[in-house]
């Protein structure tokens, strides 16, 4: 028998997928414009604004949801060692969403650019015009990001051995298919 | 709950071994579309490695156009432009502007007359807080239409370790491979290294789009056109721009007539080797004043990156391929020398010999 608390709640679900294919995409946007000159990294450029705003609601959004809705438990059985790295590893998760928007944000403000979401949409500037913050912050954002991306293999590899080794219902408490815990 | 089904040691193996192949089937794809995987991709990152393999590295200067001075004005549009543009700028009345002279040159010491060329650079900052940054040089046409092709112009530059000068057989066989810089080239012939920063006229040389109020898009080109009049090429001090511009801005605001050309269909407008034909309507959009100057060191252009792409709504980049190859390397360009202003580690923190 399967009960509503072996399940991520749907709200939680459907955001958990929407941002995971924002975030995997953003992710490869931000590596791509950065090494290329061509037409693409003009308009990988122009999605990667609107997009890191959009990532940035959504993950404040999430994390009401999450707040107010506590996830399914973790298998009474599983190791200390990996409850631990699945809490670290989801803090770091949430943490990331929230400051890499943030830093590229203020990024821009530092560098004195005008933060363009389209041709006409601007957002203020949330940092004073510094070219040392914009230096570090530029770093910051590049550095942040290529840890997301190693905390998102971690969890890719953590999630595939829920669902493929131990078979303990934590992977499809996020699918929300197959297999119940139950 | 009840506990699954024990995997034998083969299926163990195997599920591991998928888990294994599906992480790095997604580390390969992210290093290829970082680059990781191909080093002959042209990268921002190469150019700019070129730029600086040709002149050095000059901690905190930008690595090309590299001597410069900043200027301060404004700009007064007449309204004309409107018809063509949204852009608040060309709206009638008048927009700040922080600009930047510059040879094309990537040794800040070099001496003035090294390059028959002048830059001019300007941020013009709307009252809706959008920007407009351009970036013109004081030559009608460049010398090639790809980012690859510039690369290879860059590298053709190079100095040969053994005398220390460009190989003159590199350049040479650049531009017999190259007959696109054929205008450049009949050009430069003639050009002499100005004595004054502000007789000279300073070509957009990429086209870009204008669109009016009802989404309608206009090929453009424009240039920035000199009320100072005067052919005197400069004289034997290393360093007479910067003096020469401080004393004209001394005796009054210099000022420059911002020209636009509208193409005709059909004009390319994805080759800046190519002019337009000169009998291409053109607008008076207004008046670039010019009315202080400061060292680049201290000066207001000094944290500027003079991004063409950076651009306000009704002005928008045309199918160009250098447009999106200088925004790439002049980002790359910044965050070098804005990280040597920071101290961070591992960016060059000496500086090296006038060379």
């Amino acid at each position: 028998m399967t009960r509503s608390s072996d399940y991520f709640v749907l709200t939680a679900r459907v955001l958990h997928w929407l941002m995971a294919v924002m975030i995997v995409s953003m992710l490869f946007i931000g590596v791509g414009m950065v090494a290329s000159v061509s037409e693409r990294h003009d308009w990988l450029l122009r999605i990667h604004k609107p997009l890191g705003v959009a990532i940035l609601i959504l993950a404040v959004l999430r994390l009401i949801v999450r707040l107010r809705n506590p996830p399914p438990p973790l298998p009474a059985d599983l190791p200390a060692i990996q409850k631990l790295a699945a809490y670290a590893s989801h803090y770091l998760l949430y943490a990331l969403m929230l400051v890499i928007p943030l830093v590229g944000w203020a990024m821009l403000s530092a560098g004195g650019y005008p933060v363009m979401l389209s041709h006409s949409l601007r957002l203020p500037p949330i940092f004073p015009t510094n070219a040392t913050a914009f230096a570090i912050l530029r770093h910051a954002h590049a550095w942040l990001a290529m840890l997301l991306f190693l905390t998102f293999l971690a969890h890719v590899g953590a999630a595939l051995y829920h669902g493929l080794i131990r078979r303990d219902g934590v992977l499809s408490s996020m699918t929300g298919i197959g297999r119940g815990p139950g | 709950m009840h506990a699954p089904l024990a995997l034998s040691t083969r299926s163990m193996v195997l599920r591991f071994a998928v888990i294994a192949f599906v992480l790095l089937i997604i580390v390969l794809a992210f290093a290829y579309v970082g680059g990781w995987l191909t080093p002959n991709r042209l990268t921002a990152q190469r150019m700019v490695n070129q730029l600086q393999a040709n002149a050095g590295v000059f901690p905190g200067y930008r690595r090309n156009h590299a001597k410069g001075v900043c200027v301060a004005g404004y700009f007064d549009s007449n309204g004309q432009a409107q018809t063509y543009s949204v852009a608040q700028v060309f709206a009638t009345g008048r927009t700040p502007v922080v600009g930047r002279f510059a040879v094309p040159v990537g040794n800040p010491y070099a001496p003035d007359s090294s390059a028959p060329i002048r830059s001019m650079a300007l941020r013009f900052t709307q009252a809706n807080g959008q920007q407009w940054r351009t970036g013109m040089n004081s030559m009608p046409v460049f010398p090639v239409a790809t980012p690859q092709s510039f690369f290879e112009f860059l590298q053709a530059q190079q100095p040969d370790p053994s005398t220390g000068k460009p190989n003159p057989a590199k350049i040479g066989a650049f531009f017999a491979a190259h007959p696109e810089a054929g205008a450049f080239l009949a050009w430069v012939k003639t050009a002499r290294p100005s004595a004054s920063y502000v007789t000279e006229s300073y070509w957009s040389l990429n086209a870009f789009e204008f669109v009016d109020a009802h989404g309608e898009r206009h090929a453009v080109r424009w240039r920035m056109v000199p009320d100072a009049h005067d052919d005197a090429v400069g004289g034997s001090d290393p360093n007479y721009l910067d003096a020469d511009l401080a004393q004209r801005l001394a005796q009054g605001p210099q000022r420059w007539h911002l020209i636009v050309t509208l193409a005709n269909p059909g004009d390319p407008t994805n080759d800046a080797t190519k002019a337009w034909p000169s009998d291409r309507r053109e607008i008076d959009a207004g008046t670039l004043v010019l009315t202080g100057t400061e060292p680049q060191a201290s000066g207001a252009c000094r944290d500027i990156n003079y991004d063409p792409t950076v651009l306000p709504n009704g002005i928008a980049i045309s199918d160009d391929p250098l447009l999106p190859a200088r925004s790439a390397a002049y980002a790359t360009s910044y965050l070098r020398r804005t990280s040597e202003e920071a101290h961070l580690p591992g960016t060059a923190n000496t500086t090296p010999e006038a060379k």
